[in-house]
Protein backbone atom coordinates (compact mmCIF):
# COMPACT_ATOMS: atom_id res chain seq x y z
CA UNK A 1 0.00 0.00 0.00
CA UNK A 2 3.09 2.48 1.22
CA UNK A 3 4.08 1.78 -2.52
CA UNK A 4 0.81 2.77 -4.40
CA UNK A 5 0.93 5.80 -2.11
CA UNK A 6 4.49 7.07 -2.98
CA UNK A 7 3.27 6.48 -6.60
CA UNK A 8 0.01 8.74 -5.91
CA UNK A 9 2.62 10.93 -4.80
CA UNK A 10 4.50 11.42 -7.34
CA UNK A 11 1.72 11.60 -9.83
CA UNK A 12 0.47 14.38 -8.11
CA UNK A 13 3.91 16.52 -8.08
CA UNK A 14 4.24 15.52 -11.56
CA UNK A 15 0.93 16.94 -12.62
CA UNK A 16 1.64 20.17 -10.53
CA UNK A 17 4.61 20.97 -12.47
CA UNK A 18 3.24 20.14 -15.50
CA UNK A 19 0.32 22.44 -14.75
CA UNK A 20 3.09 25.37 -14.27
CA UNK A 21 4.94 24.57 -17.14
CA UNK A 22 2.27 24.09 -19.50
CA UNK A 23 -0.26 26.64 -17.86
CA UNK A 24 1.39 29.93 -19.63
CA UNK A 25 0.93 27.92 -23.32
CA UNK A 26 -2.58 27.50 -22.04
CA UNK A 27 -3.16 31.10 -21.21
CA UNK A 28 -1.44 32.11 -24.46
CA UNK A 29 -4.20 30.02 -26.43
CA UNK A 30 -7.08 31.01 -24.29
CA UNK A 31 -6.33 34.16 -24.30
CA UNK A 32 -5.74 34.62 -28.37
CA UNK A 33 -9.66 32.96 -28.51
CA UNK A 34 -10.83 36.52 -26.45
CA UNK A 35 -12.95 39.03 -27.22
CA UNK A 36 -10.49 42.53 -26.33
CA UNK A 37 -13.22 43.29 -24.00
CA UNK A 38 -12.91 40.13 -22.13
CA UNK A 39 -9.41 40.36 -21.53
CA UNK A 40 -9.73 43.84 -19.40
CA UNK A 41 -12.31 42.81 -17.47
CA UNK A 42 -11.91 42.47 -13.67
CA UNK A 43 -11.29 40.15 -11.68
CA UNK A 44 -9.99 38.40 -14.74
CA UNK A 45 -11.39 35.23 -16.35
CA UNK A 46 -9.54 31.93 -17.33
CA UNK A 47 -11.66 31.06 -20.13
CA UNK A 48 -12.97 33.17 -22.96
CA UNK A 49 -16.89 34.17 -22.50
CA UNK A 50 -17.11 32.71 -26.21
CA UNK A 51 -14.12 31.34 -28.29
CA UNK A 52 -13.48 33.55 -31.29
CA UNK A 53 -10.76 33.34 -34.60
CA UNK A 54 -11.53 36.75 -34.84
CA UNK A 55 -7.99 37.49 -33.26
CA UNK A 56 -6.17 35.52 -36.25
CA UNK A 57 -7.71 37.02 -38.75
CA UNK A 58 -6.85 40.67 -37.79
CA UNK A 59 -3.37 39.39 -37.13
CA UNK A 60 -3.20 38.68 -40.34
CA UNK A 61 -4.10 42.47 -41.22
CA UNK A 62 -1.89 44.08 -38.94
CA UNK A 63 1.01 41.75 -39.96
CA UNK A 64 2.39 40.33 -43.53
CA UNK A 65 2.18 36.54 -41.55
CA UNK A 66 2.32 34.81 -45.08
CA UNK A 67 5.44 37.07 -45.98
CA UNK A 68 7.04 36.51 -42.45
CA UNK A 69 6.76 32.79 -42.27
CA UNK A 70 8.58 32.44 -45.62
CA UNK A 71 11.31 34.94 -44.50
CA UNK A 72 11.41 32.66 -41.15
CA UNK A 73 11.15 29.89 -43.36
CA UNK A 74 13.79 30.20 -46.37
CA UNK A 75 16.35 31.28 -43.47
CA UNK A 76 15.90 28.31 -40.89
CA UNK A 77 15.83 26.08 -43.54
CA UNK A 78 18.86 27.40 -45.58
CA UNK A 79 20.93 27.86 -42.87
CA UNK A 80 20.19 24.10 -41.48
CA UNK A 81 21.66 22.79 -45.03
CA UNK A 82 24.31 24.85 -44.33
CA UNK A 83 25.35 23.95 -40.86
CA UNK A 84 24.78 20.56 -41.08
CA UNK A 85 26.73 20.27 -45.00
CA UNK A 86 29.66 22.63 -43.32
CA UNK A 87 30.09 20.70 -40.15
CA UNK A 88 29.73 17.19 -41.29
CA UNK A 89 33.01 17.87 -43.81
CA UNK A 90 35.15 19.32 -40.74
CA UNK A 91 33.84 16.86 -38.64
CA UNK A 92 34.75 14.18 -41.26
CA UNK A 93 38.28 15.42 -41.30
CA UNK A 94 38.42 15.92 -37.52
CA UNK A 95 37.57 12.42 -37.24
CA UNK A 96 39.34 10.43 -39.73
CA UNK A 97 42.02 12.23 -41.29
CA UNK A 98 45.75 13.38 -39.58
CA UNK A 99 47.23 16.39 -40.68
CA UNK A 100 49.64 19.04 -39.23
CA UNK A 101 47.75 21.51 -36.36
CA UNK A 102 44.66 19.09 -36.25
CA UNK A 103 44.45 19.20 -32.38
CA UNK A 104 45.30 23.07 -32.25
CA UNK A 105 42.85 23.55 -35.02
CA UNK A 106 39.93 21.66 -33.16
CA UNK A 107 40.97 23.11 -29.55
CA UNK A 108 40.63 26.86 -31.29
CA UNK A 109 37.13 25.56 -32.53
CA UNK A 110 35.91 24.40 -29.71
CA UNK A 111 36.69 26.99 -27.56
CA UNK A 112 35.07 29.50 -29.71
CA UNK A 113 31.77 28.18 -28.07
CA UNK A 114 32.71 30.34 -25.13
CA UNK A 115 32.96 33.55 -26.75
CA UNK A 116 29.91 35.57 -25.94
CA UNK A 117 27.86 36.70 -29.55
CA UNK A 118 27.86 39.93 -28.27
CA UNK A 119 32.09 40.28 -28.87
CA UNK A 120 31.72 39.17 -32.31
CA UNK A 121 28.76 40.99 -33.55
CA UNK A 122 29.97 44.36 -34.09
CA UNK A 123 32.41 43.20 -36.17
CA UNK A 124 30.49 40.72 -37.95
CA UNK A 125 28.16 43.38 -38.55
CA UNK A 126 30.34 45.34 -40.35
CA UNK A 127 31.61 42.45 -42.63
CA UNK A 128 27.91 42.30 -43.62
CA UNK A 129 27.65 46.02 -44.13
CA UNK A 130 30.40 46.17 -46.50
CA UNK A 131 28.98 43.71 -48.39
CA UNK A 132 26.12 45.01 -48.68
CA UNK A 133 23.86 42.52 -46.66
CA UNK A 134 22.24 44.82 -44.48
CA UNK A 135 18.32 44.03 -44.10
CA UNK A 136 18.89 41.07 -46.33
CA UNK A 137 18.07 37.29 -45.45
CA UNK A 138 21.80 36.47 -46.54
CA UNK A 139 23.59 38.10 -43.89
CA UNK A 140 21.58 35.93 -41.77
CA UNK A 141 22.43 32.97 -43.55
CA UNK A 142 25.34 32.94 -44.58
CA UNK A 143 27.33 32.17 -41.55
CA UNK A 144 25.93 28.87 -41.50
CA UNK A 145 27.74 28.02 -44.06
CA UNK A 146 30.90 28.06 -42.39
CA UNK A 147 30.74 25.09 -39.34
CA UNK A 148 30.25 25.83 -36.13
CA UNK A 149 31.23 24.27 -33.12
CA UNK A 150 28.38 22.82 -31.48
CA UNK A 151 27.52 20.94 -34.64
CA UNK A 152 31.35 19.82 -35.33
CA UNK A 153 31.55 18.32 -32.30
CA UNK A 154 28.57 16.33 -32.46
CA UNK A 155 29.32 14.79 -35.89
CA UNK A 156 32.82 14.29 -34.97
CA UNK A 157 31.62 12.47 -31.82
CA UNK A 158 28.98 10.66 -33.90
CA UNK A 159 31.50 9.80 -36.68
CA UNK A 160 34.01 7.99 -34.09
CA UNK A 161 31.46 5.36 -33.23
CA UNK A 162 31.29 4.05 -37.22
CA UNK A 163 33.77 1.05 -37.57
CA UNK A 164 36.48 1.75 -39.72
CA UNK A 165 36.30 -1.49 -41.29
CA UNK A 166 33.51 -0.12 -44.11
CA UNK A 167 35.65 2.53 -44.66
CA UNK A 168 38.61 0.28 -45.64
CA UNK A 169 36.79 -1.88 -47.49
CA UNK A 170 35.48 1.13 -50.08
CA UNK A 171 39.29 2.11 -50.33
CA UNK A 172 40.18 -1.22 -51.36
CA UNK A 173 37.62 -1.11 -53.85
CA UNK A 174 39.41 2.16 -55.07
CA UNK A 175 37.20 4.37 -53.17
CA UNK A 176 38.22 8.08 -52.88
CA UNK A 177 37.77 9.93 -49.74
CA UNK A 178 34.86 12.03 -50.52
CA UNK A 179 32.80 9.42 -51.89
CA UNK A 180 33.60 7.24 -48.67
CA UNK A 181 32.26 10.69 -47.07
CA UNK A 182 29.11 10.83 -49.02
CA UNK A 183 28.10 7.49 -50.08
CA UNK A 184 29.21 5.47 -46.84
CA UNK A 185 29.65 7.78 -44.21
CA UNK A 186 26.72 10.00 -44.34
CA UNK A 187 24.03 7.65 -44.75
CA UNK A 188 25.41 5.50 -42.30
CA UNK A 189 25.11 9.09 -39.48
CA UNK A 190 21.42 9.78 -40.15
CA UNK A 191 20.67 9.96 -36.58
CA UNK A 192 23.15 12.48 -36.12
CA UNK A 193 22.45 14.38 -38.99
CA UNK A 194 18.79 14.62 -38.10
CA UNK A 195 19.63 15.69 -34.57
CA UNK A 196 21.68 18.29 -35.79
CA UNK A 197 19.72 19.48 -38.67
CA UNK A 198 16.49 19.95 -36.19
CA UNK A 199 18.87 21.86 -33.50
CA UNK A 200 19.64 24.12 -36.23
CA UNK A 201 16.33 24.92 -37.74
CA UNK A 202 15.00 25.34 -34.13
CA UNK A 203 17.73 27.81 -33.31
CA UNK A 204 17.27 29.94 -36.73
CA UNK A 205 13.39 29.89 -36.54
CA UNK A 206 13.59 31.22 -32.83
CA UNK A 207 16.33 33.34 -33.01
CA UNK A 208 15.75 37.36 -31.98
CA UNK A 209 19.14 38.91 -31.79
CA UNK A 210 20.03 38.45 -35.58
CA UNK A 211 16.59 40.08 -36.92
CA UNK A 212 16.81 42.43 -34.52
CA UNK A 213 20.25 43.52 -35.87
CA UNK A 214 20.24 43.12 -39.47
CA UNK A 215 16.76 43.49 -40.97
CA UNK A 216 14.70 46.37 -40.61
CA UNK A 217 11.86 46.79 -43.48
CA UNK A 218 8.55 45.20 -43.04
CA UNK A 219 9.09 43.12 -46.20
CA UNK A 220 12.60 40.99 -44.08
CA UNK A 221 10.95 40.64 -40.97
CA UNK A 222 10.87 37.08 -39.66
CA UNK A 223 8.03 36.11 -37.21
CA UNK A 224 10.20 36.64 -34.15
CA UNK A 225 11.09 40.28 -34.89
CA UNK A 226 8.06 41.11 -36.61
CA UNK A 227 5.69 39.97 -33.12
CA UNK A 228 8.69 41.98 -31.18
CA UNK A 229 7.81 45.26 -33.23
CA UNK A 230 4.07 44.54 -33.17
CA UNK A 231 4.33 44.57 -29.06
CA UNK A 232 6.84 47.47 -29.24
CA UNK A 233 5.08 49.37 -31.28
CA UNK A 234 1.59 50.57 -31.11
CA UNK A 235 -0.14 47.10 -29.89
CA UNK A 236 1.42 47.47 -25.77
CA UNK A 237 -1.62 46.33 -24.68
CA UNK A 238 -3.89 44.43 -27.29
CA UNK A 239 -2.42 40.71 -25.63
CA UNK A 240 -5.17 38.93 -28.19
CA UNK A 241 -3.46 39.88 -31.03
CA UNK A 242 -0.48 39.27 -29.64
CA UNK A 243 -0.98 35.93 -27.93
CA UNK A 244 -2.58 35.07 -31.80
CA UNK A 245 0.63 35.86 -33.55
CA UNK A 246 2.36 33.97 -30.70
CA UNK A 247 0.57 30.78 -31.00
CA UNK A 248 1.17 30.70 -34.64
CA UNK A 249 4.87 31.31 -33.74
CA UNK A 250 5.03 28.63 -31.66
CA UNK A 251 3.08 25.89 -33.46
CA UNK A 252 5.26 24.87 -36.52
CA UNK A 253 7.86 24.26 -33.64
CA UNK A 254 5.63 22.48 -31.41
CA UNK A 255 4.82 20.31 -34.38
CA UNK A 256 8.27 19.50 -35.57
CA UNK A 257 9.04 18.96 -31.36
CA UNK A 258 6.68 16.45 -31.54
CA UNK A 259 7.75 14.49 -34.63
CA UNK A 260 11.27 14.40 -34.05
CA UNK A 261 11.64 14.88 -29.90
CA UNK A 262 13.77 11.93 -29.67
CA UNK A 263 16.42 13.56 -31.83
CA UNK A 264 16.65 16.49 -29.53
CA UNK A 265 16.89 14.38 -26.38
CA UNK A 266 19.66 12.14 -27.55
CA UNK A 267 21.07 15.37 -29.04
CA UNK A 268 20.91 17.03 -26.46
CA UNK A 269 22.49 14.28 -23.47
CA UNK A 270 25.42 13.52 -26.81
CA UNK A 271 26.95 16.43 -26.32
CA UNK A 272 26.30 16.92 -22.41
CA UNK A 273 27.98 13.98 -20.93
CA UNK A 274 30.37 11.96 -23.51
CA UNK A 275 33.33 14.05 -23.27
CA UNK B 1 55.96 13.54 -54.31
CA UNK B 2 53.54 12.31 -56.77
CA UNK B 3 50.47 14.07 -57.25
CA UNK B 4 48.36 11.50 -55.28
CA UNK B 5 50.29 12.10 -52.21
CA UNK B 6 50.22 16.03 -52.58
CA UNK B 7 46.49 15.60 -52.54
CA UNK B 8 46.46 13.54 -49.65
CA UNK B 9 48.11 16.02 -47.88
CA UNK B 10 46.21 18.92 -48.71
CA UNK B 11 42.40 16.94 -48.82
CA UNK B 12 42.14 17.58 -45.03
CA UNK B 13 42.15 21.18 -45.46
CA UNK B 14 39.54 21.20 -48.31
CA UNK B 15 37.26 19.55 -46.00
CA UNK B 16 38.22 22.35 -43.17
CA UNK B 17 38.29 24.91 -45.62
CA UNK B 18 34.22 26.39 -44.43
CA UNK B 19 35.34 26.27 -41.16
CA UNK B 20 38.64 27.85 -41.41
CA UNK B 21 37.99 30.78 -43.19
CA UNK B 22 34.58 30.70 -40.60
CA UNK B 23 36.34 31.17 -37.69
CA UNK B 24 39.08 34.01 -39.38
CA UNK B 25 36.18 36.06 -40.19
CA UNK B 26 33.28 35.50 -37.82
CA UNK B 27 34.97 33.97 -34.37
CA UNK B 28 38.26 34.33 -33.98
CA UNK B 29 38.78 37.62 -36.60
CA UNK B 30 35.82 39.13 -35.06
CA UNK B 31 36.89 38.94 -31.58
CA UNK B 32 40.22 40.16 -32.16
CA UNK B 33 38.81 43.27 -34.36
CA UNK B 34 36.34 44.02 -31.47
CA UNK B 35 39.72 44.62 -29.46
CA UNK B 36 41.27 47.38 -31.56
CA UNK B 37 37.52 48.37 -32.02
CA UNK B 38 37.43 49.08 -27.83
CA UNK B 39 40.41 51.58 -28.60
CA UNK B 40 38.41 53.13 -31.16
CA UNK B 41 36.22 55.92 -30.45
CA UNK B 42 33.64 55.35 -33.76
CA UNK B 43 29.96 56.79 -34.45
CA UNK B 44 29.66 54.15 -37.53
CA UNK B 45 29.25 57.52 -40.18
CA UNK B 46 32.58 59.22 -39.13
CA UNK B 47 36.29 57.55 -39.55
CA UNK B 48 37.58 55.60 -36.02
CA UNK B 49 39.41 57.72 -33.60
CA UNK B 50 42.49 55.82 -31.69
CA UNK B 51 42.16 56.93 -28.10
CA UNK B 52 43.92 53.87 -26.41
CA UNK B 53 42.28 52.84 -22.80
CA UNK B 54 40.04 55.53 -22.85
CA UNK B 55 36.25 53.75 -23.28
CA UNK B 56 37.43 51.05 -20.10
CA UNK B 57 38.31 54.11 -18.44
CA UNK B 58 35.41 56.04 -19.20
CA UNK B 59 33.24 52.60 -18.05
CA UNK B 60 35.43 52.46 -14.63
CA UNK B 61 34.58 55.80 -14.13
CA UNK B 62 30.74 55.60 -15.24
CA UNK B 63 28.62 54.72 -11.71
CA UNK B 64 25.78 53.68 -14.58
CA UNK B 65 28.16 51.05 -15.83
CA UNK B 66 28.69 50.04 -12.12
CA UNK B 67 24.82 49.70 -12.00
CA UNK B 68 24.80 47.43 -15.11
CA UNK B 69 27.84 44.82 -13.84
CA UNK B 70 25.30 44.87 -10.74
CA UNK B 71 22.64 43.54 -12.47
CA UNK B 72 24.16 41.36 -14.27
CA UNK B 73 25.52 40.01 -11.47
CA UNK B 74 22.41 39.93 -9.59
CA UNK B 75 20.54 37.95 -12.44
CA UNK B 76 23.32 35.32 -12.80
CA UNK B 77 23.49 34.52 -8.85
CA UNK B 78 19.51 34.23 -8.64
CA UNK B 79 18.87 32.59 -12.19
CA UNK B 80 21.96 30.37 -11.76
CA UNK B 81 21.15 28.44 -8.30
CA UNK B 82 17.52 28.55 -8.97
CA UNK B 83 17.79 26.64 -12.06
CA UNK B 84 20.51 23.95 -11.29
CA UNK B 85 18.64 23.29 -8.38
CA UNK B 86 14.63 23.20 -9.56
CA UNK B 87 15.92 20.99 -13.10
CA UNK B 88 17.35 18.53 -10.65
CA UNK B 89 14.57 18.46 -8.41
CA UNK B 90 12.47 17.56 -11.76
CA UNK B 91 15.48 15.25 -12.74
CA UNK B 92 14.68 13.20 -9.64
CA UNK B 93 10.58 13.41 -10.60
CA UNK B 94 10.94 12.02 -13.78
CA UNK B 95 13.68 9.63 -13.15
CA UNK B 96 11.10 6.23 -12.48
CA UNK B 97 9.72 3.70 -14.77
CA UNK B 98 5.98 5.01 -13.77
CA UNK B 99 3.08 4.46 -16.94
CA UNK B 100 3.07 8.22 -18.97
CA UNK B 101 6.46 9.24 -17.38
CA UNK B 102 7.33 9.97 -21.17
CA UNK B 103 4.55 12.70 -21.48
CA UNK B 104 5.41 14.62 -18.31
CA UNK B 105 8.95 14.38 -19.96
CA UNK B 106 7.84 15.94 -22.96
CA UNK B 107 5.79 18.34 -21.53
CA UNK B 108 8.32 19.82 -19.12
CA UNK B 109 10.63 20.33 -22.10
CA UNK B 110 7.81 22.52 -24.61
CA UNK B 111 9.28 25.66 -23.00
CA UNK B 112 12.62 24.77 -24.61
CA UNK B 113 11.71 24.15 -28.21
CA UNK B 114 9.40 28.05 -27.83
CA UNK B 115 10.57 31.06 -29.01
CA UNK B 116 11.88 33.35 -25.88
CA UNK B 117 9.94 35.91 -27.58
CA UNK B 118 6.30 33.70 -28.33
CA UNK B 119 7.23 32.85 -24.42
CA UNK B 120 8.06 36.01 -23.30
CA UNK B 121 5.17 37.50 -24.54
CA UNK B 122 2.75 35.71 -22.80
CA UNK B 123 4.52 36.06 -19.50
CA UNK B 124 4.40 40.07 -19.38
CA UNK B 125 1.08 39.32 -20.42
CA UNK B 126 0.77 37.35 -17.37
CA UNK B 127 3.02 39.79 -15.42
CA UNK B 128 0.54 42.14 -15.93
CA UNK B 129 -0.53 43.99 -12.17
CA UNK B 130 -4.30 43.83 -12.86
CA UNK B 131 -5.20 41.77 -15.79
CA UNK B 132 -2.59 38.98 -15.24
CA UNK B 133 -3.00 35.67 -14.38
CA UNK B 134 0.02 35.45 -12.06
CA UNK B 135 -1.20 38.91 -9.57
CA UNK B 136 -4.90 37.06 -9.91
CA UNK B 137 -3.46 33.58 -8.68
CA UNK B 138 -1.84 34.92 -5.65
CA UNK B 139 -4.47 37.22 -4.67
CA UNK B 140 -7.32 34.14 -5.16
CA UNK B 141 -5.09 31.38 -3.42
CA UNK B 142 -3.12 33.13 -0.88
CA UNK B 143 -4.75 36.52 -0.57
CA UNK B 144 -1.49 38.20 -1.61
CA UNK B 145 -1.32 41.63 -3.60
CA UNK B 146 0.78 41.08 -6.26
CA UNK B 147 4.20 43.56 -6.91
CA UNK B 148 3.48 45.41 -10.43
CA UNK B 149 6.48 43.08 -11.46
CA UNK B 150 7.74 44.57 -14.75
CA UNK B 151 6.75 47.77 -13.79
CA UNK B 152 8.90 47.84 -11.06
CA UNK B 153 12.20 48.73 -10.23
CA UNK B 154 12.46 45.85 -7.77
CA UNK B 155 10.59 43.42 -9.40
CA UNK B 156 11.37 43.84 -12.90
CA UNK B 157 14.49 41.78 -12.82
CA UNK B 158 13.17 39.16 -10.28
CA UNK B 159 10.53 38.35 -13.26
CA UNK B 160 13.40 38.06 -16.05
CA UNK B 161 14.55 35.49 -13.60
CA UNK B 162 11.19 33.64 -13.58
CA UNK B 163 10.77 33.93 -17.44
CA UNK B 164 14.44 32.25 -17.39
CA UNK B 165 14.46 29.62 -15.14
CA UNK B 166 11.13 28.72 -16.72
CA UNK B 167 12.59 28.37 -20.34
CA UNK B 168 15.24 26.14 -19.57
CA UNK B 169 14.07 23.62 -16.94
CA UNK B 170 13.66 21.24 -19.41
CA UNK B 171 17.42 21.37 -21.21
CA UNK B 172 19.16 20.83 -17.69
CA UNK B 173 16.71 18.20 -16.77
CA UNK B 174 17.66 15.71 -19.79
CA UNK B 175 21.26 16.40 -18.78
CA UNK B 176 20.28 15.50 -14.99
CA UNK B 177 18.49 12.53 -16.47
CA UNK B 178 20.73 11.24 -18.20
CA UNK B 179 22.86 11.68 -15.65
CA UNK B 180 21.48 9.79 -13.48
CA UNK B 181 20.81 6.91 -15.67
CA UNK B 182 24.49 5.90 -15.64
CA UNK B 183 24.56 5.42 -11.82
CA UNK B 184 24.75 1.40 -11.33
CA UNK B 185 21.47 0.91 -9.50
CA UNK B 186 23.23 -2.17 -7.64
CA UNK B 187 24.80 0.74 -5.18
CA UNK B 188 21.50 2.11 -4.97
CA UNK B 189 20.40 -1.64 -3.91
CA UNK B 190 23.72 -2.12 -1.33
CA UNK B 191 22.93 1.21 0.51
CA UNK B 192 19.36 0.16 0.89
CA UNK B 193 20.62 -3.35 2.28
CA UNK B 194 23.10 -1.21 4.73
CA UNK B 195 20.31 0.67 5.93
CA UNK B 196 20.78 3.75 4.48
CA UNK B 197 17.57 5.82 4.09
CA UNK B 198 16.91 8.18 1.18
CA UNK B 199 18.23 10.99 1.85
CA UNK B 200 21.55 9.16 2.57
CA UNK B 201 21.62 7.85 -0.67
CA UNK B 202 21.31 10.93 -1.82
CA UNK B 203 23.56 12.52 -0.08
CA UNK B 204 26.34 9.98 -0.63
CA UNK B 205 25.60 8.20 -3.63
CA UNK B 206 23.44 10.32 -6.22
CA UNK B 207 25.65 13.74 -5.54
CA UNK B 208 29.02 12.44 -5.73
CA UNK B 209 28.50 10.25 -8.66
CA UNK B 210 26.23 12.98 -10.75
CA UNK B 211 29.22 15.12 -10.18
CA UNK B 212 30.40 15.70 -13.06
CA UNK B 213 26.99 16.15 -15.18
CA UNK B 214 26.11 19.12 -12.07
CA UNK B 215 29.41 20.56 -13.38
CA UNK B 216 29.04 20.57 -17.26
CA UNK B 217 25.06 22.01 -16.51
CA UNK B 218 26.59 25.01 -14.30
CA UNK B 219 28.85 25.87 -16.47
CA UNK B 220 26.34 26.14 -19.70
CA UNK B 221 23.74 27.93 -17.04
CA UNK B 222 26.18 30.37 -15.99
CA UNK B 223 27.46 31.23 -19.79
CA UNK B 224 23.63 31.56 -20.51
CA UNK B 225 22.55 33.50 -17.87
CA UNK B 226 25.64 36.23 -18.15
CA UNK B 227 24.58 35.86 -22.14
CA UNK B 228 20.85 37.08 -21.35
CA UNK B 229 19.23 39.54 -23.88
CA UNK B 230 16.50 38.19 -25.23
CA UNK B 231 14.23 38.26 -22.01
CA UNK B 232 15.63 41.67 -21.50
CA UNK B 233 14.60 43.09 -25.15
CA UNK B 234 10.97 42.13 -25.27
CA UNK B 235 10.18 42.00 -21.49
CA UNK B 236 11.51 44.79 -20.63
CA UNK B 237 13.99 46.68 -22.51
CA UNK B 238 16.38 47.61 -19.92
CA UNK B 239 13.57 49.57 -17.90
CA UNK B 240 11.47 50.72 -16.05
CA UNK B 241 14.47 53.06 -15.27
CA UNK B 242 17.16 50.82 -16.34
CA UNK B 243 16.99 48.35 -13.81
CA UNK B 244 17.26 45.91 -16.23
CA UNK B 245 20.29 47.02 -18.17
CA UNK B 246 22.60 44.14 -18.59
CA UNK B 247 25.95 44.02 -19.92
CA UNK B 248 24.69 42.50 -23.25
CA UNK B 249 22.48 44.82 -23.31
CA UNK B 250 24.22 47.60 -22.79
CA UNK B 251 26.42 46.40 -25.66
CA UNK B 252 23.27 46.31 -28.03
CA UNK B 253 22.45 49.61 -26.70
CA UNK B 254 25.55 51.00 -27.02
CA UNK B 255 25.97 49.72 -30.81
CA UNK B 256 23.02 49.99 -32.50
CA UNK B 257 21.01 52.35 -30.53
CA UNK B 258 23.31 54.79 -29.74
CA UNK B 259 26.42 53.82 -32.21
CA UNK B 260 29.11 54.12 -29.65
CA UNK B 261 30.95 51.33 -31.54
CA UNK B 262 34.13 51.50 -29.69
CA UNK B 263 32.33 51.91 -26.25
CA UNK B 264 30.16 48.76 -26.61
CA UNK B 265 33.02 46.67 -28.15
CA UNK B 266 34.79 47.95 -24.47
CA UNK B 267 31.49 47.08 -22.32
CA UNK B 268 31.85 43.33 -25.07
CA UNK B 269 35.10 42.76 -24.04
CA UNK B 270 34.36 43.57 -19.93
CA UNK B 271 31.45 40.99 -20.46
CA UNK B 272 33.91 38.41 -22.33
CA UNK B 273 36.47 38.92 -19.48
CA UNK B 274 34.10 38.28 -16.70
CA UNK B 275 32.41 35.24 -18.23
CA UNK B 276 36.05 33.47 -18.87
CA UNK B 277 37.09 34.42 -15.52
CA UNK B 278 34.30 32.57 -13.75
CA UNK B 279 34.41 29.67 -16.42
CA UNK B 280 38.08 29.45 -15.25
CA UNK B 281 37.21 29.95 -11.72
CA UNK B 282 34.59 27.05 -11.62
CA UNK B 283 37.37 24.47 -13.27
CA UNK B 284 39.32 24.98 -11.25
CA UNK B 285 37.40 24.18 -8.16
CA UNK B 286 35.93 21.34 -9.72
CA UNK B 287 38.68 19.66 -8.08
CA UNK B 288 37.37 20.57 -4.82
CA UNK B 289 33.56 18.66 -5.59
CA UNK B 290 33.82 16.86 -9.26
CA UNK B 291 34.25 13.36 -8.66
CA UNK B 292 35.04 11.75 -11.65
CA UNK B 293 34.81 8.33 -11.19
Amino acid sequence: MARGLRAALRYALLGAVALVMVGPFLWMVATSMMDQADIFRYPPRFLPAEFTLRNYRAIMDVLPLGRMILNSFTIALSATVGQVLSCALAAYAFARMKFRGQSAIYFVLLATMMIPPQVTMIPVFLIMRFLGWIDTLTALIVPAFFGGAFGTFLLRQFFATIPQDLEDAARIDGCGRFRIFWRIVLPLSRPALITLALFTFMAYWNDLLGPVIYLSSVEKATLTIGLANLQSGIMTTRYDLLMAGSVLSVLPILVLFAMGQRWFVRGITMTGLKE
Amino acid sequence: MNRAGVFRRVEPYLYLLPTIVGLLLFSAGAVAASFFLSFTEWDIITPPRWIWFDNYLGLWQSEFFWEVVRHTLLFVLLAVPASVIASLALALLVNTTLRGVTFFRTVYFLPVVSSMIAVALVWSWMFNPRYGLLNTLLHSLFGIQGPAWLDDTTWALPAMVIVTVWKGLGYSMVIFLAGLQNIPGDLYHAATLDGAGAWRRFRHITLPLLSPTTFFVLVVTLINAFQVFEQTYVLTKGGPANSTVTLSYYVYQNAFQFFHMGQAAAVSYVLFALLFGVTLIQFRLQRRWVFYG
